[in-house]
């Protein structure tokens, strides 16, 4: 690694200050920071711990609202009962030793292709609240490790109104564990959103193609007639844009069983 | 350089650290606690594993400077008091769950929090616990064995295979 500063604010505002230095890089739980850090793929002049910040600790409910804040470590999300598809999902990012030091800010505002936080931020309509604003996650995953995130801008909390029903189905990939693809698909009254991770070169995306289908009919086997295209799939050594297409319409029927 | 105090099994400890030293690295070189392993050095072995606050952590994937303040436990600080070893380290013992032993700290550092979280696990939960630890020799089955043992339940069932 190179080497850097590391400063430990006790609050948003604070953080916010921290954040202005050139070259200041925000650190959640570091479980995907610091490794690449260690392979000189970044070279911050400062690290801004958040994990000391009070008010970006923590899950609460209004209403249908689960409000998490951005420095949650992973194993609170999985422990908390109010939305069981998003812990199930928490429960099994990483391993255990990951999920107490990563955060759901830190994931979302990294947005790995194969992360599965963007999935169900994505698939819940969640709002991602930062020190200055609040972003639809329409609007907040713009591609591969891409966000509408501003420089120094910090991500304080992830608002989700909690669905009717809802599931998660990571296909790993069976070295890093990883969503080789992964669909979160969830059922509100106004209608279903399907959001598959893992797959395109453009990062998580909407499958409306199924959204439309499956709010006509909650059933897999309403994906009977619809294909997903190849075109802009990632291809790798694990798998081929056409098997990871094939995936996402297997993933999705899995989750719409698993979730009626 | 910045000044880090923690308490690492029971006893208050400081020392200066780079913004980058590794949590790893500070318990190795600075404290000579070279019972915590780095293997892979990425996350994903876990011979690296400690507690920090009482949760288990990669300390090759954590800052020295992130641990300030906290309370960190280590493979030597697991013996019981009189030195002997602890009933996880016992049951390693016993069922042979370490062959070249380097994975041995982090799995007995895994098993201690898996143990204080769920007193009696099913096989099958011990397995999912010890995704992120990674024997090379791939003795898993005696490993899982001797954390069974250890938290009181019959392993006789339970094959070497």
């Amino acid at each position: 690694m190179y080497n850097f500063d590391v400063e430990k604010p006790g609050t948003i505002a604070e953080a916010a200050t921290a954040m202005r230095v050139e070259d200041a890089q925000a650190l959640g739980g570091g479980q995907t920071l610091i490794p690449t850090l260690k392979q000189r793929l970044a070279g911050p002049s400062k690290l801004v711990s958040l994990k000391g910040v009070a008010e970006m600790q923590g899950i609460s409910k209004d209403g249908n609202t689960l409000r998490i804040g951005g420095a949650t470590i992973h194993a609170a999300v999985a422990a908390e009962g109010s939305y069981s598809a998003l812990a199930a999902l928490a429960a099994h990012i990483g391993d255990p030793a990951v999920r107490n030091r990563g955060t759901i800010g830190g994931s979302l505002a990294n947005n790995d292709p194969a992360a599965c936080y963007p999935a169900a931020a994505l698939a819940s309509g969640a709002t991602i609240v930062t020190n200055t604003r609040e972003i639809a996650a329409d609007d907040y995953f713009q591609g591969m490790f891409d966000t509408a995130l501003d420089e120094g801008e910090i991500i304080t909390a992830v608002s989700f109104p909690i669905p009717q029903a809802a599931n998660y189905q990571k296909f790993v990939q069976p070295a890093s564990r990883f969503a080789l693809v992964g669909v979160f698909v969830a059922k509100y009254t106004d209608g279903v959103r399907v959001a598959v991770t893992g797959a395109s070169n453009e990062g998580v995306f909407r499958w409306t193609e199924a959204e439309t289908a499956l709010s006509a009919n909650f059933s897999a086997t309403a994906l009977d007639g619809l294909s997903v295209s190849p075109d802009n799939m990632i291809t790798d050594l694990h798998g081929s844009a056409t098997y990871r297409a094939h995936l996402v319409k297997v993933m999705t029927g899995r989750a719409v069983t698993a979730a009626s | 350089m910045t000044k880090v105090t923690m308490t690492v099994n029971g006893k208050s400890v400081s020392g200066d650290v780079e913004g980058r030293t590794l949590l790893a690295s500070f318990l190795r070189e600075d404290q000579g606690l070279t019972g915590t392993h780095i293997g892979c050095d990425t996350s994903q072995c876990g011979a690296c594993v400690v507690h920090v606050d009482g949760v288990a952590v990669k300390s090759c994937t954590m800052l020295a400077a992130e641990a300030d303040g906290a309370s960190v436990d280590t493979i030597e600080g697991q013996a019981n008091a009189d030195g002997s070893l602890n009933v996880i380290q016992q049951a390693f013992q016993d069922h042979h769950g370490l062959q070249c032993g380097f994975c041995t700290p982090g799995m007995v550092m895994s098993a201690a929090a898996l143990l204080k979280d769920n007193p009696k696990p099913t096989e099958q939960e011990v397995r999912e616990y010890l995704e992120g630890n990674i024997c090379r020799c791939t003795g898993y089955h005696n490993i899982v064995k001797a954390i069974m043992a250890a938290s009181g339940q019959d392993v006789t069932a339970i094959a070497a295979e």
